[in-house]
């Protein structure tokens, strides 16, 4: 047996390192460690209850909006304060423009550079690879990141800025939308649809969404050369390396659900557990601290949870709390939201072969192809006549819940208040259910899980199939923790 | 992240442009693990010339002055160690963003990371580095604040180390680049008209002056955010909320909520930089009452219920 410990693993979002045990050229276990704590559970301790607002999107640059949304709609819990329909059509856009950007730039800048690697200089994909898709000169990277910047005007129209907005309230959105602005909405939308269709699918969107099984999709994938698009290359290139066998998940999957619109999720809300899909029961989270630097003997709800970090636990190897659903490992992101909404092709693919490294990709890249109309959809139904915002009028004492679903998966705000001021916030981010390290049965996370028996190469450092197990799960590692 | 939001021309094409090789960045480059730490290895034993030492984020110095809250993944080294070695070997040292120029937001509430800048604790000299620090080039750090930082703060700031164009003349007082810091965000406002006459908004999605109820520091903020756009479009002020003043040091604990203003006997504690308080006092009593209907009107509301009037030439 020996270990190798990876690290500082980049390409994720923010710090992370990796410990593997490999026996006979397979990984025999896996521990995953993130290495930064901050505190901001505890820097919200005593402030204004509105002030959170300013504190949680400034934990991430890249899910900052995710963060906005979970702390507007825990205030709105708190403050029981409906959101007019502009305010959740206008907040769903917002939320969607970062959501659809994290998935395009994880493919493109954190997941598809890895097939450029010297490690793959014998396949006959390799020279076409490297053309479209090495870090930094790709052309298809290239091509994308102008594409990117001019989706994110949207923010620039809706939010002010991108990363860190102030617009999203617990009671709509700060900015109203004029008639002009709505005409700009479209036309930006309609052209990242353009681009989508033209680089990433070579295809239209409404053809990718409507694909409802394994079959259906090779079928669509024969339709034309490898080389037609990004999305083809990857399916040519995942095949090659059989992808769906690596990175295998275990198979319980959590949405939040997401984009509310008048009383009725785009994406449903749920787990599937064991092969059933179940209601989602907030009430079964827990997080526990047995592996963390952490004090805490056993596992709390994030309504009570606690954040007291602690280097005195010698067990510990990582600043990550553990969560679990009714005790359960559960895996979170765009392959459980699939899943759990129903998709069919999500559906056929986990029922044939589990989450894995490819599977994973796929149901970001359906993502997208769903989504993207849908903001269409959206931006021609505001109403620049109607109101984008309610007052939300604060009580000094009560408790408030956020749920959403990020690009990397479900995001939870659990807020307190007394006397006025922040007494308890707590967090669970994507990652933290992902990264998530052992509980106190010792049962390890879900990447954790995913990597073993992953094969390591003779002399690898950084084995190659690692890399693409743990950038399959698009980890945040700065929200991780927080 | 912001940084990607460059544009006109895209990151890549500027840096290109500019002849700037990223020797590695987190989130672009392939190399990962052991072969990065080969390249911070080769930089520290002088086989890689480091040029200009980019740091996001602040440097988390807890627990206990160990930096344990911060470690390099992969190197058992702590993330304040690798920067205080690697800044000896810079050419420029330079903070992106207010974390790693003042402490930021990590450094807000009780700080129990000891959360720091690289050469400013705060408004305080020193950091990690210490206030005597200079880099390579004899220059001291150069803090791109702003939380988030604009794109273009950070191109053009390399831009000009790459075309040496840099003097000690650039930075203001507290190091930050004067091409964007010797503005205010009140310049170019685009609710300059109603702040003329303190015609003010009072919730969130009004389109009033945000300065005397909604927390607003645009007339004192040092940044260019009205001047050049964000993401294309926007601003803080146009996207309907206040500024908050995010390339200072000290932000994150206005000593108030951030979004409403604190006043002694109904007059704004902090005034318009460089106003003297009798006179804002004087013009804002009068220039409130000369509002016009439109703007008294239109400022409490989302939407516009007076277009201004119209002139005709001829009745």
């Amino acid at each position: 047996m020996s270990r190798i410990v990876v690290g500082p693993f980049n390409r994720v979002e923010g710090d992370l390192e990796v410990n593997l045990d490999i026996e006979q050229g397979v990984v025999k276990s896996a521990q995953v460690n993130s290495p930064l704590f901050r505190g901001f559970e505890r820097i919200m301790q005593g402030q204004s209850p509105m002030d959170a607002l300013v504190y949680t999107p400034r934990i991430c640059g890249i899910c900052s909006v995710s963060q906005s949304v979970a702390c507007a709609k825990a205030l709105a819990d708190l403050a029981q304060v409906e959101v007019p329909a502009n305010g959740e059509l206008a907040t769903n856009l917002v939320l969607a423009n970062e959501n659809m950007t994290d998935l395009l730039t994880h493919f493109y800048l954190f997941f598809m550079p890895d097939f450029c690697r010297d490690v793959y200089r014998d396949k006959d994909w390799f020279a076409e690879a490297k053309v479209r898709f090495k870090a930094k000169e790709g052309r298809s990277v290239n091509t994308m990141l102008p594409a990117r910047s001019e989706f994110l005007h949207l923010m620039g129209i809706m939010a002010g800025k991108w990363p860190h907005t102030l617009s999203i309230q617990p009671g709509g959105t700060a900015k109203p939308i004029e008639a002009q602005e709505r005409i700009r909405l479209l036309a930006i939308i309609a052209a990242f649809r353009r681009y989508l269709e033209q680089h990433l699918f070579g295809a239209d969107l409404e053809e990718v969404a409507a694909i409802d099984s394994l079959a259906a999709l090779q079928a669509w994938r024969a339709k034309e050369h490898w080389t037609q698009s990004d999305f083809r290359a990857f399916l040519h290139i995942s095949e090659d390396l059989n992808l769906s066998a690596l990175g295998r998940g275990k198979g319980n999957f959590l949405s939040f659900g997401n984009y509310p619109l008048q009383g009725q999720k785009l994406f449903a809300e749920g787990a599937y557990i064991q092969g059933e899909l179940q209601p989602l029961l907030p009430q079964h989270i827990t997080e526990d601290m047995a592996f963390s630097w952490m004090e805490g003997d056993r596992p709390q709800h994030p309504e009570s949870g606690l954040t007291e970090p602690s280097l005195d636990n010698p067990e510990a190897y990582t600043w990550c709390k553990a969560p679990r659903l009714n005790r359960h490992v559960v895996e979170v992101g765009a392959l459980a939201r699939q899943l759990i909404n129903g998709h069919p092709l999500i559906m056929d693919l986990v029922e044939q072969q589990g989450a894995n490294v490819e599977s994973r990709m796929i149901a970001r890249m359906l993502e997208l192809a769903i989504v993207i109309p849908q903001m269409q959809l959206w931006a021609q139904q505001l109403d620049p006549s109607a109101d984008f915002c309610l007052t939300a009028e604060l009580p000094q004492e009560g408790s408030g819940v956020g749920m959403v679903e990020a690009a990397r998966g479900s995001l939870g705000h659990w807020l307190k208040v007394s006397k006025g001021k922040i007494s308890n916030y707590q967090i669970i981010a994507p990652t933290t259910w992902n990264f998530s390290p052992r509980d106190e049965q010792a049962i390890p996370g879900a990447l954790e899980q995913a990597l073993v028996g992953a094969p390591v190469l003779d002399g690898e450092k950084e084995p190659v199939s690692v890399q693409h197990i743990v950038r399959s799960f698009d980890p945040c590692m700065v929200c991780t923790v927080h | 992240m912001s940084l990607l939001n460059a544009e006109s021309p895209d990151l890549m094409s500027t840096l290109a442009a500019a002849n700037i090789n990223l020797l590695w960045h987190p989130s672009i480059s392939e190399e990962t693990g052991s072969e990065v730490v080969e390249i911070l290895h080769q930089i520290l034993d002088d086989e890689l010339r480091l040029d200009a030492l980019c740091i996001e984020g602040s440097i988390l110095r807890g627990p206990n002055g160990t930096g344990r809250f911060h470690m390099l993944g992969g190197t058992g080294k702590a993330m304040m160690q690798w920067v205080a070695e690697l800044s000896e070997k810079a050419q420029y040292t330079i903070a992106v963003g207010s974390c790693a120029a003042f402490g930021g937001i990590s450094a807000a509430g009780d700080n129990l990371t000891d959360a720091t800048g690289l050469q400013f604790d705060g408004e305080v000299p020193g950091g990690l580095l210490g206030e005597m620090y200079s880099a390579q080039s004899g220059f001291k750090t150069i803090n791109i604040s702003g939380c988030p930082v604009h794109p273009n703060w950070v191109t053009e700031t390399l831009m000009s180390l790459a075309l040496g164009e840099h003097t000690s003349d650039a930075v203001d007082l507290f190091g930050r680049p004067r091409m964007y810091a010797d503005q205010l965000v009140h310049h170019g406002c685009n609710r300059n008209e109603y702040y003329e006459y303190k015609a003010s908004a009072e919730t969130p999605g009004d389109r009033g002056c945000m300065m005397e109820n909604m927390g607003c520091l645009g007339t004192q903020a040092h940044a260019d955010c009205n001047s050049r756009p964000w993401n294309g479009e926007g601003s803080c002020t146009k996207g309907g909320y206040a500024c908050i003043n995010c390339t200072a040091p000290e932000f994150e604990e206005p000593g108030h909520s951030f979004t409403q203003t604190p006043k002694v006997a109904g007059i704004p504690v902090g005034l318009p930089t460089d106003m003297p308080k009798a006179w804002f006092v004087a013009l804002a009593s009068l220039s409130k009452a000369a509002t016009p209907e439109r703007l008294r009107k239109n400022a409490t509301s989302e939407k516009l219920i007076y277009p201004p009037t119209i002139h005709k030439r001829k009745n």
